[in-house]
């Protein structure tokens, strides 16, 4: 027995081989596997399965090192989301992903079917989304091209999430040069469910039923796994066609159909269609369940005739699920199905003999032994070696690079750093995103650190965020994953919130040079440093490797989703000064950093100097001071240090509010430092609260050994600001600095009608 | 009193309504799958927000021939009380329970954001318990809110006391920047020669508890409530 060609089929070549992203080692080991020469088909198969995107066969040994355990981890790494126990029989369902690639060439396409594959990711697991976040990295928004994407993305963004009718809630924007031609788009949704509905992907029961469920199969988006693990180029924009199409009300169909699926009890196993179509799919749900499968392809509901095994095989058309039912419940699936107006057909079987088969008709046009074509996929330990131009970079003395004449007024630079588009206000980006409906939302995008989620029927809510600072992994790639982590959970517990778990969405270079190999290894050890230390394990994630264009790779920017829980949702805090006469305190200490800074990069163009240290010991005791304090009711406000520094977070915490920005009034003069790494240096561990009660949130500091300073104090409404800075005293009026922050983005992306023919490459249709 | 929230496959905040009515007020409701023809007894009928059948081709337009929306009207002609909030304004337009239509937001993009409303007319069955000239703030959520209407409606509208709600700025003025979506005259919200059908774009149900940063939608619920009790 075994698999034989199609007429028609081309010859196995080694330029076919090639095409098909498969290296001549990779094809010998195919062959060996098979004992024979493969078919087209197979290739086919082999070619998007061993594909980075869904063998992670460069990053495996790496992610392994990662923590992963704690009691509250029900479901870790290695299926559709990760999950996590949250008390009361309920459990919180959580992945994010990255849709780089369709994004840079069809933004709006691209960005919407990335929503699109998140939330069946987290609804396959039996959970209900209730929340969507996205971690966004552009070029500089001076360039035409640049708005086109961050229009597309976010519209599609949008219109996904806003028809589904998941509320979007927070996520992060940063504008870097070094993502000019290939942004990143990371979508990260987050689902609740009863513990007991939790099901995974693991196809079991000799005889029972595979069923393809929701969207018809199409000639889209073939071939799309293999195109996201290669570098981005010229020839990319050709690959439009390889970029999926998504119908969100389709998706809201298929998680309605999906949920009572699951809850019925006819089924056994449920996963997404995602990356790799019906082929990864299903071969993962047998692998899982270590049975054998087999499809015959003239069952799967096609969208025109004529489609091949190849072509149904690898389609990545959306809003598709693969269900092993039970066996004599074939009846009741399909009512489920078609109550929502959705298709269900048998499509292949759960089988005792070892093999992965398909069938065109009763011809064997694909056949693997047992398992081996996931398991037998190679695994690869690049060599890792730290470039020499980081090296020199990190090395400069960025302490000499003399201040500008301008910066003798502290407002100057304070409102250039507010109107850089990676610190302004994001509204112009946030109020295309519904983040209402559900009505669970306590605290939105650009309200506080992290959203706040309640979670109905319980005085428990979530918060939610995503983080990383590229910059700092690009200087130094250990302390920026350190940081990444650190960041997220004091955004977490600025909201009042315990950090409890992550997923990651890990976006590098081509891992096959060193210097990229070299980051990606460290920054994951420094993720994993920091997840140890703040027991919050990795759950999960996706590694989006080739993110490069020509010349030059993106910033390695391993994005971090954390989850943290708040017991009582009434004490949740958010990041705006509410109170005239508050005190304004400092938790955390300013220390010399000034490298790697957001500073350094907008003010003087400069990328270099190495990033802030972090001390993982006092990001620990800083999470546990904010829990503390916030937990006694002491704090009104709370908001940390990062892009920008203390005068950054400041001002933030004095606008966020934009109906209401406040003045407020600061003495620095207790601190030496030379006054711009006090004001805009980037030190970590640090978070500014405003409080009625200083003295109270400064002996919770003390009793835990954190350093605390009383700052100042919040003014009223439209008042001024004020700094004292060693000797010298400098005010301004708020309206400069709300300007500033609020205009930025919305008088950028106002500059050429984004959707203009300039803007587009050639061929574009949208 | 027994409210029925219509429940179309691209229903999304069908919960926010059920939680509304049941949670803060106390009612009792029911949902009313697009496929049937069974009011189920509801005395007040709630076409809630979201996407019906996608509304790709135009918001609504399918929704108006569903089987229940041939139950929503008999019951809307009937003098029954419906209330059409986002998407459920989109279909009581296309449906011809209410005058108008809604196009496409003038910025051509989504808006989700808090608003001012003012109470234009607290005399309905659905405002009672405002004040005129009370301002209320209410979260907006959607991409199709630009009302839109001839003269002649228009004036039929404003003559009548019809427009029940409009988009102000914090002091309470008509504005252009207040306006979030190019509504003609910043109507938001609208009522029928009747009396008994209500549409509005911004979302009330979302407006019911101090936690999530305001109460001032609860009034139409507690509105209907007291008509009923009247």
């Amino acid at each position: 027995m075994g698999a034989t060609p199609r007429p028609g089929d081309p010859a196995i070549t080694p330029a076919l081989v090639a095409d098909h992203g498969l290296t001549a080692d990779e094809y010998d080991r195919l062959v060996a596997m098979l004992g024979r020469t493969p078919t087209l088909t197979e290739v086919g198969i082999i070619s998007a399965l061993w594909s980075e995107h869904c063998s992670y066969k460069h990053s495996r040994p790496v992610l392994r090192t990662l923590p992963t355990k704690a009691p509250h981890v029900l479901q870790g790494p290695g299926e559709n989301a990760g999950v996590i126990s949250i008390g009361d029989g309920l459990a919180i369902a959580f992945k994010i992903e990255s849709h780089n690639h369709p994004s840079a060439v069809e933004p709006y396409q691209g960005a919407a079917t990335g929503v699109g594959g998140i939330l069946r990711d987290v609804f396959t697991m039996g959970a209900r989304p209730i929340a969507l976040l996205n971690s966004l990295r552009f070029g500089s928004l001076e360039s035409p091209r640049v708005r086109w994407l961050v229009a597309g993305v976010v519209k599609g963004i949008g219109d996904y999430g806003n028809c589904v009718g998941i509320p979007t809630v927070a996520g992060e924007v940063v504008f870097d040069p070094s993502y000019e031609g290939n942004p990143l788009v990371n979508a990260m949704c987050v689902g609740l469910l009863k513990e007991s509905d939790l099901i995974r992907a693991k196809a079991q029961g000799v005889g029972n039923p595979v069923i393809a469920v929701g969207a018809r199969t199409g000639r889209d988006g073939i071939h799309g796994a293999a195109f996201a693990s290669e570098d981005l180029s010229e020839a990319s924009e050709a690959k439009r066609p390889q970029v999926q199409v998504g119908d969100p009300f389709t998706e809201k169909l298929l998680l309605e159909a999906s949920l009572e699926l699951i809850t019925s009890g006819h089924i056994v196993a449920i996963q997404d269609m995602g990356a790799a179509g019906l082929t990864s799919s299903s071969a993962e749900m047998a692998e899982r369940g270590d049975v054998g499968v087999t499809i015959d392809t003239t069952k799967v509901p096609v969208r025109e005739p004529g489609m091949t095994p190849y072509e149904i095989l690898l389609s990545e058309s959306q809003e598709r699920m693969l269900v092993v039912a039970r066996r004599g419940h074939e009846n009741e699936v399909r009512a489920i199905l078609e109550k929502w107006d959705l298709v269900a057909e048998v499509i292949g079987e759960v089988i005792a003999e070892p093999v992965y088969r398909v069938t065109e008709g009763s011809k064997v046009v694909a056949e693997f032994p047992g398992s081996r074509l996931v398991t037998d996929c190679p695994v690869y330990h690049p060599e890792a070696r730290e470039g020499e131009e980081v090296q020199r970079l990190r090395a400069m003395d960025v302490h000499a690079i003399a201040e500008r004449p301008e910066e003798s007024d502290p407002f100057w630079t304070l409102e250039q750093l507010l109107s850089s588009p990676t610190i302004a206000s994001k509204t112009w980006i946030h109020r295309q995103y519904d983040s209402t409906v559900r009505g669970q939302t306590v605290v939105g995008p650009g309200h506080g650190d992290a959203a706040v989620v309640r979670i109905p029927g319980t005085t428990k809510a979530i918060a939610l965020k995503t983080d990383c600072n590229g910059r700092y992994v690009y200087l130094e790639p250990r302390t920026g994953g350190r940081i990444a982590v650190a960041e997220c959970a004091r955004n977490v517990a600025c909201t009042g919130a315990r950090p409890m778990a992550i997923t990651n969405c890990l976006n590098f270079g081509n891992p096959k040079r060193p210097e990229i190999f070299f980051q990606f290894r460290e920054a994951v050890g420094g993720m994993g440093d920091a997840c140890t230390a703040l027991g919050t394990p990795v759950t999960g994630g996706n590694v989006s490797f080739y993110n490069e264009s020509p010349g030059r790779a993106v910033f390695p920017t391993p994005t971090i989703g954390m989850v943290g829980l708040i017991d009582h949702v009434e004490q949740s805090v958010g990041g705006a000064f509410t109170t005239s006469g508050d005190a304004i305190v400092l938790l955390g200490e300013p220390t010399d950093e000034l490298g790697a800074s957001e500073y350094l990069s907008r003010i003087h163009g400069v990328t270099a100097g190495a990033p802030p240290r972090c001390d993982l010991e006092r990001e620990r005791l800083l999470v546990d001071v904010l829990l503390s304090a916030i937990g006694a009711g002491l704090v009104r406000s709370a908001h940390d240090c990062s892009d920008g520094g203390l005068a950054v977070a400041l001002a933030e915490s004095a606008m966020m509010n934009a109906d209401a920005p406040r003045g407020f009034s600061v003495d620095l003069s207790a601190f030496t430092l030379p006054s711009r790494a006090l004001l805009f240096g980037e030190a970590q561990g640090r978070v500014v609260v405003s409080t009625p009660d200083p003295q109270a949130v400064l002996q919770v500091a003390a009793q835990r050994g954190l350093p605390a300073f009383v700052l100042g104090t919040v003014g009223g409404i439209g008042e001024d600001v004020a700094f004292q800075v060693g000797s010298k005293r400098h005010t301004t009026s708020i309206a400069r600095l709300a300007t500033a922050f609020h205009d930025s983005i919305p008088n950028l992306m106002a500059r050429v009608a984004v959707s203009s023919d300039d803007a587009a490459p050639a061929g574009s249709t949208r | 009193m027994k409210f029925g929230i219509v429940l179309f496959p691209g229903t999304n905040r069908d919960g926010d309504a059920w939680d509304a009515v049941t949670g803060p007020l106390g009612a009792s409701a029911v949902r009313l799958w697009h496929k049937d023809h069974d009011l189920q007894g509801a005395d007040v009928i709630i076409l809630p927000g979201g996407f019906s059948y996608g509304d790709y081709l135009r918001a609504g337009a399918i929704a108006r021939f569903s089987p229940i929306m041939q139950e929503v009207v008999a019951h809307a002609r009937a003098g029954g009380p419906v209330i059409g909030i986002c998407n459920g304004f989109q279909i009581l337009c296309e449906a011809h329970l209410l005058p108008g239509a809604l196009l496409r937001n003038a910025s051509l993009q989504f808006r989700s954001m808090p608003v001012t409303l003012r109470v234009e007319n607290a005399n309905t069955r659905f405002t009672n318990q405002y004040k005129a000239g009370q301002l209320l703030r209410v979260p907006i959520a959607h991409g199709d809110g630009r009302f839109a209407i001839d003269a002649d409606g228009l004036r039929a509208l404003e003559d009548a006391g019809q427009v029940v709600f409009r988009y102000v700025d914090r002091n309470g003025q008509v504005t252009d920047a207040a306006n979030p979506n190019g509504s003609l005259d910043n109507i938001a919200g609208i009522i029928n020669a009747g009396g008994n059908v209500m549409g509005l774009m911004p979302h009330p149900e979302n407006a019911i508890d101090p936690l999530l940063g305001s109460t001032d939608g609860l009034g139409i619920f507690t509105s209907i409530l007291a008509h009923v009790a009247a």
